[in-house]
């Protein structure tokens, strides 16, 4: 194996010994401020490199939140998170760091609207990664490309569909070459027509080897995609299986009740 | 298939519909009934309104004493061997107002509209029958004039030169910098003219211009710090903002021209023009934060995520994404703030200084000319309504350039 561990990283193994390991989660706690409400009782998960994970669950079950704590977004109060050797702490550096390796694609898409397409896409490689300009072009009309808006690259996010904005913030999140992507619900705030497209697009990302992480309540797309599948219910990780064992085979009664609403 | 086919021939809207004017009149002038009535009331009413100051304007009042002291009114007691240079200045202006505009337009199809040439029109006229010496009168056509050609060569060069419109926002800089030294004097072997000499509609322009300039950007980081995560940082802003908000502007004035004398010795006073400008600036300063945080908030959460999300450190965050988005969704607030900076110059001939509105008392005080007040303060009113009119038809037509792209 050629991979080089970062410089100044701790390998880091997980529980099942495997030490490609692109996410570790330890017993993530998590209070919010506002209410006391204690949303994350003690996630554990881990992810290896090139691995699709989905994580389902009802509303209110802590699954964006946690999520969310892989780039920082959320804080957590307990517990432990390693995002490819890198421990998550207070440490802005080590966020800004992290940051760059996760990418992320929201349920709202999040597009900046007084930009354009390209600009959207070009912003992060030129003031993050240092790019020049025509360099940070070329990379932004090559991913537009692969989500297939090339043709759009000069409009405002408010002149295209759902679909296309949600893929143009996928190929925002990829411009900056990260080793994980995260997923929040990226279908969700969708017209149904829409949906495919962007879910295609997702499906040549995890056939090309990126580590993805999906909040998602597609199952089509769970059983053909994903490697394992997990269900959060009350801040808790409930059951954790490849995606046949999962929607067939299911061996806790809250995954059962689950499936039975959503299918 | 056939049956879909739309019959072309007769399909528009019922006769009733159509909008000539007499169906507009009928539609929004007199009907139902009581619209008529409402009508006919207020039509007599400005009617009557208009036949009395027209009789007072053409019959009663006596205009010579604007033209008898229209150089006073306008830069009051300001060497007039040195006018050249204020007419370098408002040159300078002229030229990058044109640039400016043609950039902003750059993609307009047409950069001279019918309305535009009216107008232009208009302000022809008005610049010749202005009632002053006929070298100025023509001096003021070429300034139109030269924004009109600005204005094309703005456009075409906005067509090729993507970065000219960065450059002509520092160029504004450099005019603003360049005309305080043009009326101040005192560097490069120009004469110095003391403050004391900047006067009429000169120190009001002067103040308001250096006020907004200045106030800006301190309304702006009061409103970041406002939102700021520091504690003492915001606390800071709050009590500046809640402080000054709670204060008349006219206490501000009066503290900063005759308490802030008796605690400084004789020669670390600080120059009474400054002293106004530096009360005008604090005051607008926290309208502005407020007007600004109101934009801030009016951006969703998402975004600022999505930048941070995408590794931009706070700072790119906030310059980036948020404050370009907040600074264009509050555009009239901040434009209206300007207007009433602009307007609030003229508490300055309350604690002393000769603005417009100072000098024009100074003039009413000629015993040539007492009892004038009418003629007087008409044509303030009308120089007021003139700056505040064209800056918020200026700030309208930027709004509308500006949302175009989405």
């Amino acid at each position: 194996m050629t991979y080089q561990e970062p410089i100044g990283a701790t390998k880091t193994v997980d529980r099942a010994g495997r030490s490609d390991a692109m996410i570790v989660a330890q017993d993530v706690e998590k209070w919010y401020a506002s209410n006391q409400f204690h949303v994350l009782r003690g996630v554990s998960l881990s992810i290896h490199k090139g691995e699709v994970v989905v994580v389902m669950g009802p509303s209110g079950s802590g699954k964006s939140t946690f999520i969310r704590t892989f780039n920082a977004l959320e804080e957590y109060q307990k517990g432990k998170i390693t995002i490819d050797g890198i421990e998550l702490s207070h440490d802005l550096k080590k966020i800004d760091e992290i940051r760059r390796e996760v990418g992320m694609v929201f349920q709202q898409f999040n597009l900046f609207p007084h930009m354009t397409v390209l600009q959207n896409v070009m912003l992060a490689p030129i003031w993050v990664r240092r790019r020049k300009k025509a360099e940070a072009e070329a990379i932004a009309m090559q991913l537009l490309e692969k989500v297939g808006i090339l043709e759009q690259a000069k409009k405002f996010p408010g002149q295209l569909s759902g679909g296309q904005q949600q893929r143009v913030a996928i190929a925002r999140a990829l411009a900056m070459q990260p080793k994980i992507m995260l997923f929040d619900e990226p279908t969700s705030a969708l017209d149904p027509e829409m949906v495919r497209e962007v879910l295609d697009t997702m499906r040549s990302l995890a056939k090309e080897g990126m580590t993805m992480v999906c909040v998602t309540h597609e199952v089509g797309f769970a059983r053909e995609v994903a490697d394992r599948v997990v269900l959060m219910a009350d801040g808790l990780l409930v059951e954790e299986a490849p995606p046949e064992e999962f929607f067939n085979n299911p061996r806790h009664d809250r995954t059962k009740q689950f499936l039975s609403q959503i299918l | 298939m056939t049956a879909l086919t739309p019959q072309t021939a007769d399909f528009g809207p019922p006769a009733a519909m159509r909008d000539t004017p007499i169906n507009w009149l009928k539609k929004n002038l007199f009907s139902p009934w009581y619209n008529t009535i409402i009508t006919l009331v207020i039509g007599a009413i400005a009617l009557y309104a208009a036949y009395t100051f027209g009789n007072w304007a053409l019959t009663t009042a006596q205009w010579d004493v604007i033209p008898r002291n229209l150089q006073l009114l306008m830069v009051g007691r300001y060497p007039s061997e040195l006018y050249w240079r204020l007419w370098v200045l408002l040159g300078l202006v002229a030229v990058f107002s044109g640039l400016s505009w043609g950039v902003v337009a750059r993609r307009a199809p047409q950069l001279y509209s019918r309305n535009i040439l009216i107008g232009l029109a208009i302000a022809a006229g008005v610049c010749l029958l202005v009632p002053t010496p006929l070298p100025y009168r023509l001096l003021l056509l070429a300034l139109l004039l030269v924004i009109a050609i600005t204005a094309w060569v703005g456009q075409q060069a906005g067509q090729r030169l993507p970065a000219l419109g960065t450059w002509i926002s520092f160029g504004w800089f450099g005019v603003f910098v360049t005309g305080l030294i043009l009326i101040g004097g005192g560097f490069f072997g120009l004469e110095s003219v003391g403050t004391n000499e900047w006067q009429g509609l000169l120190l009001t322009a002067l103040t308001a211009a250096i006020s907004i300039v200045l106030c800006f950007p301190i309304g702006v980081i009061v409103a970041l710090g406002r939102r700021s995560p520091l504690p003492i940082l915001r606390w800071l802003c709050v009590a500046y903002i809640e402080v000054i908000r709670g204060v008349p502007l006219i206490t501000i004035l009066f503290m900063g021209q005759v308490m802030i004398p008796l605690f400084l010795p004789e020669g670390m006073r600080p120059d009474r023009v400054i002293r106004a400008i530096v009360g005008l600036t604090l005051f607008s300063s926290a309208y502005l934060a407020e007007n600004v945080r109101g934009g801030l908030q009016s951006i969703p959460r998402g975004q600022g995520e999505a930048a941070r999300a995408l590794g931009l450190n706070p700072v790119l965050t906030v310059s980036l994404i948020v404050l370009p988005q907040a600074l264009k969704a509050v555009i009239p607030a901040i434009v209206g703030q300007f207007i009433s900076l602009f307007q609030d110059t003229t508490l300055l001939a309350i604690v002393g200084l000769v603005e417009l509105l100072g000098i024009s008392n100074s003039i009413l005080a000629n015993p040539q000319f007492l009892g004038r007040f009418s003629e007087v303060y008409l044509f303030d009113a009308l120089l007021f309504w003139g700056f505040c009119y064209a800056m918020s038809a200026a700030s309208r037509w930027v709004e509308a350039k500006v949302n175009v792209d989405h």
